[in-house]
């Protein structure tokens, strides 16, 4: 039976861990994703996880022991958030290009300067073009599915790519939530073993794993990994389906929210879906017709899944905790480009709030709306919008 | 008819066909050193094969790996410059978890351990992973076109130590990284040259037998770099044993009283205590090592650097608890 308890993200981060059963893995502490590695400690010492825990002295040596043990073909494991992600970062690339599943939990972080240990997504944002896949999670729940359904695409023949599973610090890695631990036999069951079948370090059979690759091959390798990358479209969907059969919970890479006859709809990843639900309820009572759509994958771009939320709304106010400069949002590009070509689409406004953990309020959504609002009165709106700046202080 | 019995394994873990320059000393040291590895794995494990490679980027990991082709009959993983220490630790724990029985050597050149992957280093030996790591030590950035490292000897020529108006080439002394890896209190701890081969076997069968982590330095030529004729690799790096530029030492469990040195050749008068070499007199100058290499061409006319050469090395012989004397050439 499935035990039903209270966590923080944090600890269902380390449960997942856990029932993934991973041989290695390797952490350095850093706030807010710290507790996820003295967890998976606790599980290890008291022999509940029989996994080689190793202790490393940064973030730049955990990815890279990882990178180790995936390239010798066991399942792998970590978790980082902000600097840690960002001291990873070159790394990151070499995990996606040897095609090494390895699945990592992020606490969502701001980057330094000015240090500052909150919430925004700019950490994982900044590390989209990497080729590892992304999702982002709402809740404590999620946050342990998703880590179990990254493990599941990741180690995917077709996919072979590494995974990151991002929630949002303190909103989630510190907060205490229901959260439904599956069954042991269950989560086996949907996972199997796993064994590197292209990637192992076996003196029986010597192979040579991270070569140079000279003009002739390397466009070739890039473009396996975006290969993976579309393919993980469709495992995705696959194995979102295969886990609602097995633990009754559904997923799907975008989850509307009252968007059948939505003129606005909000669009956010992360915790913030939580709050626009009860926004776009709110709007609802008034008579405003929005509605809300959160993306559970952000990479791969959930391009079709966008393409038919764009067919139902006049305007699409993007909600985002990162920037990208000149641009806006990540969002707003990656809407931009998605949208682009479609005969009819709709208009795109982009809001940059909750940076660095400051709170995103029903009274900064009614800042966007109110834009919202004039775009969809045909008049003139600007296209990137900071909500709850502190003109004060500028 | 009695035959001999060759003094090193003929299997090959480094085959020929890479792509390192003529006259490479360093290609010199790998292949030694898999061979060694191969020998000790048979005499521990019963398996000469039981071993994996993770080594940096770097001149012997280009020349190596060009993809489709591989030089390494031995499983082999690169991932980056600064952490083949990190993950040789991520490849021994998979393959502890695995039960696999061998041992995984870590290859990186002087930049990639001295410099940019020293934290690397340290964080690995300081976990106890089941590793050697082999530094082959060439004094620079030779992947990249010979720019200093901090193992650069001092007055080296190099493009980013370059001699000048104001200057003499590389201005800092040698970095020794045996020593801090000493200081870890690892199991073993050696320096190595390819000038003396079997010296070289000899340590890396013992680093690869020990249970815990090991470190060895080895000095290799590189001809490239060195501006030094391609076939004196093995003469010039002997030269650097027998005038006490290149000490060779084993240090084990850390214990810095206790720095096993051995007799350097070369004619050198050797001054024993209760069995330890306290003193060293040289024989050969150091310029007969230097004179070799266009990169200490241009110390000829500034000989006050070559006396200040001799002091580095003679405080850095007194670290291993040395006096030393080296002579000047004969006018």
């Amino acid at each position: 039976m499935p035990i039903r308890t209270v966590m923080k993200a944090n600890e269902a981060a380390a449960w997942a861990a856990k029932l993934a059963k991973p041989k290695v893995i390797a952490a350095f502490p850093i706030t807010p994703s710290t507790l996820v590695p003295e967890k998976i400690s606790e599980f290890v010492a008291n022999g509940e996880l029989d996994a080689e825990f190793i202790k490393v002295e940064s973030e730049h040596s955990a990815i890279s022991a990882c990178v180790g043990a995936s390239a010798a073909g066991v399942r792998t494991f970590t978790a980082t958030a902000s600097q840690g992600l960002a001291l990873m970062h070159e790394v990151l690339f070499i995990a996606a290009g040897m095609r090494l599943p390895i699945v990592m939990a992020i606490g969502n972080r701001s980057l330094s300067a000015p240090i500052n240990i909150w919430n925004d997504w700019q950490d994982s944002i900044s590390e989209r073009d990497t080729g590892w896949l992304q999702f982002y999670a709402e809740n404590n729940q999620e946050a342990l599915d998703l880590i179990l359904i990254a493990f599941k695409v990741a180690e995917d023949e077709r996919v072979l790519l590494p995974a990151m599973v991002g929630f949002d610090a303190f909103i989630l890695t510190h907060t205490v939530e229901p959260v439904e631990i599956p069954d042991q036999e269950l989560v086996d069951e949907f996972l199997g073993e796993y064994e590197g079948k292209h990637a192992y370090v076996d003196p029986k059979r010597p192979i040579t794993q991270g070569t140079l690759a000279f003009p002739a091959h390397y466009m070739e390798a890039r473009y396996k990994v975006w290969e993976a990358n579309e393919n993980a479209r469709k495992v995705i969907d696959e194995v979102f389906a295969e886990f609602e059969k097995k633990f009754g919970r559904k997923y799907s890479k975008i989850e509307e929210y009252r968007t059948d006859d939505a003129e606005i709809i909000f669009v956010t990843m992360g915790s913030l879906a939580g709050t626009v639900k009860e926004y776009v309820d709110k709007l609802r009572e008034k008579g405003i017709k929005a509605g809300a759509a959160k993306l559970t994958v952000y990479r791969p771009f959930p391009i079709e899944e966008v393409r038919a939320l764009a067919k139902k709304a006049k305007v699409i106010a993007l909600l985002e905790k990162n920037v990208t400069f000149s641009v806006g949002g990540a969002l707003f590009q990656d809407f931009s480009r998605t949208l682009v070509n479609e005969k009819e689409k709709p208009i795109l406004v982009d809001f940059i709030l909750g940076l660095g953990g400051r709170d995103v309020t029903f009274k900064d959504l009614d800042e966007a709306l109110a834009i919202a609002q004039k775009a969809l009165a045909g008049e003139e709106f600007d296209e990137v919008n900071w909500i709850g700046l502190r003109k004060e202080i500028l | 008819m009695a035959v001999r019995k060759p003094p090193i394994t003929t299997r090959e873990y480094w085959a020929p066909g890479h792509a390192a320059c003529a006259g490479c000393g360093c290609a010199t040291a790998l292949k030694l050193a898999t061979k060694a590895f191969s020998e000790a794995m048979e005499e521990k494990y019963g398996d000469p094969d039981a071993f994996a490679i993770a080594q940096a980027t770097g001149c012997m990991e280009v020349v190596s790996a060009v993809f489709p082709y591989t030089a390494w009959k031995v499983p082999w993983v690169h991932v980056a410059f600064e952490n083949a220490a990190a993950a040789a630790s991520g490849i021994e724990a998979a393959w502890k978890k695995k039960g696999l029985k061998g041992k995984i050597l870590a290859i990186g050149g002087d930049g990639g351990t001295a410099d940019i992957g020293l934290q690397a280093l340290s964080g690995m030996l300081e976990r106890r992973h089941n590793v050697v790591y082999l530094m082959y030590d060439n004094e620079a950035y030779m992947n990249t076109g010979i720019q200093r490292s901090s193992s650069t000897p001092y007055g080296a020529w190099t493009t980013t130590s370059p001699p000048g108006k104001y200057s003499i080439g590389e201005d800092k002394p040698k970095k020794w990284v045996a020593l801090i890896a000493a200081a870890h209190q690892i199991p073993y701890v050696a320096t190595a040259s390819i000038g003396n081969p079997f010296d070289f076997v000899r340590k890396m069968k013992k680093a690869a037998k020990v249970d815990g982590p090991a470190f060895v330095q080895v000095h290799c030529t590189c001809p490239t770099g060195w501006k030094s004729p391609l076939e004196k690799g093995v003469e010039i790096a002997r030269l650097a044993i027998e005038t006490g530029v290149w000490p060779l030492f084993e240090i084990e469990n850390g214990d810095f009283h206790n720095i096993k040195i051995q007799s350097p050749g070369g004619g050198a008068k050797v001054k024993r205590e209760g069995g330890k070499i306290v003193a060293i007199e040289f024989k050969k100058p150091i310029e007969e090592y230097l004179k070799l290499q266009g990169r200490f061409k241009h110390l000829f006319k500034q000989p006050e650097a070559i006396d200040q050469l001799r002091e580095q090395i003679k405080a850095m012989w007194k670290v291993l608890g040395v006096e030393v004397t080296l002579p000047k050439p004969e006018e």
